[in-house]
């Protein structure tokens, strides 16, 4: 029985080895690795599927014309996807995975600021270039040469939903509703707060209420800010809370709008929340209704693919991959030391002073964050997020 | 009035916890067995009434059968009861039973409810993928409103499920013959058989009652919060059998007592103090509670219980 036991062990032991001794084969001089560090599965699945549907879009683009022409030499595109469950310690796992066990050049992702502002660490501390497409919390990018984005940031975010809200409803008085777990939405939330009481003055954020990632049930936070009787409430948190959060304020009798923010903006959002959605507004990255151009031509043939209009994050992952693929070329040459490849892929995105996306003309000035265009979308009896209002930084 | 609204909520979430406690606290009465499973059992409840409502409704890429929702409710309740007893027994006779028979100690049947769990959770996860289902709607949604206070029809029917379960399971406990085996087993596991009495057939029975209060649970919680996710019942069941433990588990109306009154010190936690500090002031209650008095409210020392 014992011999048994050491023979089963052996042989596992023996397995995972040489799964691993597997992992470090396989690099070609000819094929440009990036990485892809997103949220496959946890709370916010459709995000990560978005980005890596857009991804795949793209590297079919370049591979099926031979590959990306890096000073006058072709190479194959290979992306590899990792899932950080949409937790801020496996987002740094992956990230760690990616650059020490796959080799990229370098890392799009992770999606949401909660996952990204660790895995901007790690891709710094490890001088990988790291792009996120959809983080807006300063932090990410804070003091970290080698982490860019491609969205704009919350200190730009929320004055827009603050001012739009303020025209729009001809609000007064605000109510807050946040993830206290989530770096994102805790800090647009404060930010939103502090804009807020400088427009319309002290105490006119009439409750500013938080909750967990895993909660379900608002009605005790809720109940508190009905009676506090906002003139809107202002719930800058992912859109499968959204779903319940404006479910459960109309039960509690709550008739007024809601103010949201840009991680509403999911494919997913009507099908969990339904008509009572319908007429709230949030402000994001791009409409995707009523788009003009290469903006247009993405959105019709990623909805003839996958079957669904893509989100702002399936935009932005888009913008972000292009972003690193523009480094690569500028670069002008591909080095065999992974590590030197990295440095001048940075070095060129640093070099990068404007680029058209299609979510916008994003004009970075020194930093990894770019001066973007916010736009307000309100949702429509058919579930599309319409064109409301554009705002640029002044 | 805002205090009667926070009364109305707590009483409705409350019985959520109280609907999943009851399910540990049968087991463990029986068995003195943690099943760490029962918060999947729960979700996995969950996810059966959703695929039994969509079956009938139709959705989700599916024409269903076109019955009325009303007729769908009368049909999911009863079926997702019985097809959710059916992954409780399934657990029990697959990996608590072996391990029962073989003499383990309890330590392991309790690691293994512990697998069991998130076996439950990533068997969803890998067949269903990560991507969050909408409960279709199966009752008209009424709103009552008194004064400021507004009150869904939906939250009167899950705090007067949760009573009637409990009033159902302490006349089978404490009235009849089933339940007096039931008792008897979790006296004394050894001399039980010897009075004739199958051991086996009582425990089923044990996990029955304890998987259908979770299936219960886990239809009326996705109808008042439509959004179903795989790790939905893991963090609701942990918080349910800590309220089992502080009524003092293996008694029956301290799963109740427990239930409700986690309901109300979370919900009055966020009524009164910023709603930042609610975990950590409700659990601090609680454990003052356990300070107080260890074996739970209603709990004895190691004697009998149930």
């Amino acid at each position: 029985m014992k011999a048994m036991t050491i023979k089963v062990l052996v042989a596992v032991l023996a397995l995972a080895l040489g799964a691993f001794a597997l992992m470090g084969c396989g690099t070609d001089s000819n094929v440009i690795k990036i990485g892809f560090n997103l949220e496959l599965t946890g709370d916010i699945p459709k995000v990560g599927e978005a980005s890596k549907f857009a991804a795949e879009m793209l590297k079919e683009d370049i591979n099926s014309k031979g590959g990306l022409d890096v000073g006058g030499k072709k190479y194959k595109l290979e992306f590899v996807y990792q899932d950080n469950e949409a937790k801020a310690d496996s987002a740094v796992n992956a990230a760690l995975k990616l650059i020490t066990q796959d080799n990229v050049v370098a890392i799009i992702g992770p999606n949401s600021s909660k996952q990204a502002i660790p895995a901007g660490g790690a891709c710094n501390d490890n001088q990988t270039p790291m792009v996120s497409p959809w983080s807006t919390n300063p932090d990410t990018t804070k003091d970290r040469p080698w982490v860019f984005r491609a969205a704009f940031l919350d200190p730009f975010q929320g004055p827009v939903a603050a001012n739009f809200a303020a025209k729009q409803f001809g609000a007064k008085t605000a109510a807050v509703l946040f993830d206290i777990a989530n770096d994102y939405s805790k800090g647009l939330a404060e930010i939103f707060k502090v804009e807020w009481e400088k427009k319309s003055g002290a105490g006119t954020v009439v409750a500013f209420e938080s909750h967990g990632t895993k909660d379900q049930d608002f009605s005790a936070q809720l109940t508190k800010i009905v009676a506090a009787k906002p003139d809107f409430i202002f719930v800058p948190d992912n859109y499968n809370q959204v779903a319940l959060i404006i479910k459960q304020a109309h039960d509690l009798g709550y008739k007024g709008p809601f103010m949201g923010s840009d991680a509403w903006g999911s494919a997913e959002l009507m099908t969990l929340c339904g008509k009572d959605c319908i007429g709230q507004f949030f402000s994001t990255h791009y409409a995707a209704a009523g788009a003009q151009g290469a903006t247009k031509e993405f959105i019709d043939r990623y909805t003839t693919k996958y079957k669904y209009v893509p989100d702002d994050v399936a935009a932005l992952t888009w913008d972000a991959t292009r972003l690193v693929l523009q480094a690569v070329q500028e670069a002008g040459k591909v080095e065999k030391d992974i590590k030197a490849e990295r440095k001048i892929v940075r070095d060129a995105l640093a070099n990068i002073k404007e680029f058209a996306g299609i979510t916008g003309t994003m004009k970075f000035h020194g930093t990894g964050d770019p001066d973007k265009c916010a736009v307000v979308v309100q949702i429509s009896p058919e579930g599309k997020f319409e064109f409301k209002e554009s705002v640029c930084p002044q | 009035m805002e205090f009667f609204q926070h009364v109305l909520n707590a009483l409705q979430f409350g019985s959520f916890y109280a609907l999943i406690a009851l399910g540990y606290t049968l087991v463990y009465g029986v068995l003195r067995l943690i099943n760490f499973a029962h918060g999947d059992i729960f979700m996995v409840g969950a996810y059966i009434a959703y695929f039994v409502a969509v079956l009938l409704l139709g959705g989700e890429g599916m024409s269903g059968l076109g019955v009325s929702p009303g007729v769908a409710l009368a049909i999911t309740v009863p079926a997702t009861m019985i097809l959710t007893s059916l992954v409780g027994v399934t657990l029990e006779r697959t990996m608590y039973r072996p391990l029962r028979r073989k003499g383990a100690d309890r330590l392991y049947v309790v690691i293994t409810a512990l697998m069991a769990g998130l076996m439950l959770e990533n068997g969803n996860l890998a067949l269903l993928g990560a991507s969050r289902k909408s409960f279709p709607e199966l009752l008209h949604k009424v709103i009552w409103t008194f004064g400021n206070v507004s009150v869904t029809n939906l939250k009167v029917i899950v705090v007067v499920a949760a009573i009637v379960v409990f009033v159902l399971l302490e006349f089978i406990v404490s009235k009849t013959k089933i339940g007096m085996a039931m008792r008897g087993i979790s006296y004394d596991k050894f001399a039980i058989p010897l009075m004739g009495i199958p051991l086996d057939t009582i425990i089923v029975f044990t996990f029955i009652l304890g998987s259908s209060m979770a299936g219960l649970a886990g239809i009326l919680y996705a109808m008042s919060y439509p959004i179903l996710e795989p790790y939905m019942g893991a963090l609701i069941g942990w918080k349910a059998f800590i309220a089992a433990v502080v009524g003092g588990i293996g008694d029956i109306r301290g799963a109740i007592v427990g239930g409700f009154l986690l309901g109300f010190i979370e919900i009055g936690v966020v009524a009164v103090f910023p709603s930042t500090l609610r975990d950590l002031f409700a659990f601090s209650v609680l454990l003052g509670i356990l300070w107080l008095k260890p074996t739970g409210l209603f709990g004895v020392a190691q004697t009998t219980k149930i």
